[in-house]
């Protein structure tokens, strides 16, 4: 099984979460089965996979609000973890302004709430009341949130699921220039591959253990991943491009045409055997 | 005015300054049937009481307590859904206490007083009780407001940022068991979560702040409870319902006001 254990810029020092042989059980069904995962400081971990291959229970393994069957969970001592949950429902009784959900958490000063504000692209509504927000403005100010908390690990949790098209890219980009700017590690799970990708340093394909692991452009070409999401997902726009209405008639390029077309004739997930 | 009357309205406006915020955090965490289900249970706690021989407000309180910790652990089987196992525990417990209060041979029971209070009895101890308790309670309320508050916004979330949520979740429910305790005898057992809901949700039209919202829902509640025991006073209306309906109709009102604008 290939195992995560190439990192860019690994550092004892740097490092701040890491997993060995994470197991977590629900019942008799193994949801996570020996997964080593690590995040480092400056670092973006994308987890990727289909429904169900425990995405999101390795996250709230290493947030701490999963106890594991077996192997281990580690944080770097005092470690501070910003977290960004997968859907914010206030309920609309609750006369609740943005300012205020941002000092829920701590004292933060209204220079701290402008300043954070803004570099979420997110100025002006500080005082809008968190109902009122749109999908993308809401994830945008729960991104501030985690920022405020001055966090070394963000964790993000489908961070553009109600976000429309347009402002995935944009939130993909600001997540990866405050990465930048703050230096801190971030590990997320996604399920749009092509808006991900740009900006994350590791890839970890995840279904039930990791399936392959390293930079996005290695394992795109991973055979595992390829039989999980069927075709070459970073290849998108060319395959479009390509797949025409006589795409199976033209003859230009044939080998790319032929690598492609192999791709995605295979009903991808289901016939699939599962590897591990 | 009759000593009775002065009695009742400050025992109903102790019981309402504390119903107002707490139920502010019933309507915010959708709990209004968990607190129907803890005030059925509180017949079930009288009965207990007359029994036992202790103080039937202790003892209301402490089945309360005890339900809470009952649905908790049930809910950790997550083999029904909350709201099934409350109109289980809800309905199951009101019957047992209907049978318990029936089978009470030594104590004679007004049944209908603890169903739909009897604020006009209450008695100068009552009144220490109401706002001792009171007092006590809002007090505990404070204290959690910050955590509490977060955990109604999204519970992991509060738990990664160190949040006891177990505890605080516990603490709550002890608040809303003492409170269920506390309004009875003014309200009874069976309108005590209007007590609770009616005023928060007038408050929400007009609060900016969760502050505001709970502060505004207690002076809503006290109001209620005069214009309730006014009618009830002048029209010999049973003075519990007068209030719920009160409260209803200011609540109504509230709704006629046009609405501030959000943004």
């Amino acid at each position: 099984m290939p195992s995560d254990q190439q990192h860019p810029q690994m550092s004892p020092d740097a490092l701040l979460i890491k997993t060995a042989s994470l197991t977590v059980r629900f019942g008799r069904r193994a949801v996570l089965q020996a997964v080593d995962l690590t995040v480092s400081a400056g670092e973006v971990v994308t987890l990727v996979g289909p429904n169900g291959a425990g995405k999101s229970t390795l996250l709230r393994s290493v947030l701490g609000l999963q106890r594991p069957t077996d192997g281990m969970v580690w944080r770097k001592p005092g470690l501070r973890i910003g977290y960004m949950p997968q859907r914010l429902a206030v309920d609309g009784t609750l006369p609740l302004t943005v300012r205020r959900l941002l000092s829920l958490w701590g004292p933060v000063t209204s220079e701290a709430v402008a300043e954070t504000l803004g570099e979420v692209g997110a100025a002006g509504l500080a005082d809008s009341p968190v109902q009122s927000l749109s999908g993308g403005e809401l994830q945008r100010v729960m991104l501030a949130r985690a920022l405020l908390r001055r966090p070394d690990l963000l964790v993000l949790d489908e961070p553009a699921q109600a976000v429309d098209v347009a402002g995935q890219a944009t939130l993909y980009a600001l997540i990866d220039a405050i990465r930048r700017r703050h230096g801190c590690g971030v590990l997320m799970v996604s399920h749009d591959l092509s808006y991900a990708i740009n900006g994350t340093d590791r890839l970890v394909c995840l279904n039930g253990h990791v399936c392959c692991a390293g930079r996005p452009e290695d394992v795109r070409g991973h055979p595992d991943f390829q039989a999980l999401f069927g075709i070459d997902p970073l290849a998108m726009p060319a395959w479009l491009l390509a797949a025409g209405p006589h795409s199976h008639g033209d003859t230009s390029a044939p080998g790319g045409q032929h690598l492609h077309a192999q791709g995605h004739a295979g009903p991808a997930v289901k016939d699939t055997p599962t590897h591990g | 005015m009759d000593d009775f009357l002065l009695r009742a309205l400050a025992g109903g406006i102790g019981v309402a300054l504390v119903a107002g915020p707490l139920g502010c955090f019933v309507v915010w965490r959708r709990m209004a049937y968990f607190g129907d289900t803890l005030s059925h249970a509180a017949l079930l706690g009288i009965a207990l009481g007359f029994v036992a021989g202790i103080n039937l407000m202790l003892a209301v309180a402490l089945v309360g307590l005890a339900l809470a910790g009952v649905l908790v652990l049930m809910q950790r089987q997550r083999k029904l859904a909350t709201d099934t196992l409350l109109g289980l525990l809800s309905h199951t417990t009101l019957s047992l206490g209907l049978i318990a209060v029936a089978l009470l041979q030594t104590v004679r029971v007004d049944l209908m007083s603890y169903l739909f209070g009897d604020i006009l009895s209450v008695s100068d101890g009552d009144l220490a009780w109401i706002w001792g308790g009171g007092a006590v309670v809002l007090a505990a309320l404070a204290w959690l407001w910050r955590p509490l508050l977060a955990m109604t916004v999204n519970e992991d979330l509060a738990r990664v940022e160190g949040v006891p949520v177990l505890a605080t979740q516990l603490a709550f429910m002890m608040l809303m068991a003492a409170t269920i305790a506390l309004a009875m005898k003014v309200v009874g057992v069976l309108l005590i979560t209007a007590l609770l809901i009616i005023p928060a949700a007038c408050a929400r039209r007009f609060a900016r702040t969760p502050e505001i919202m709970a502060v505004m829902a207690a002076v809503v509640g006290a109001l209620s409870v005069c214009g309730g025991l006014g009618a009830s006073f002048r029209a010999d209306l049973p003075a519990g319902p007068a209030v719920v309906v009160a409260a209803a109709a200011l609540f109504l009102l509230s709704q006629i006001f046009p609405r501030r604008e959000a943004r």
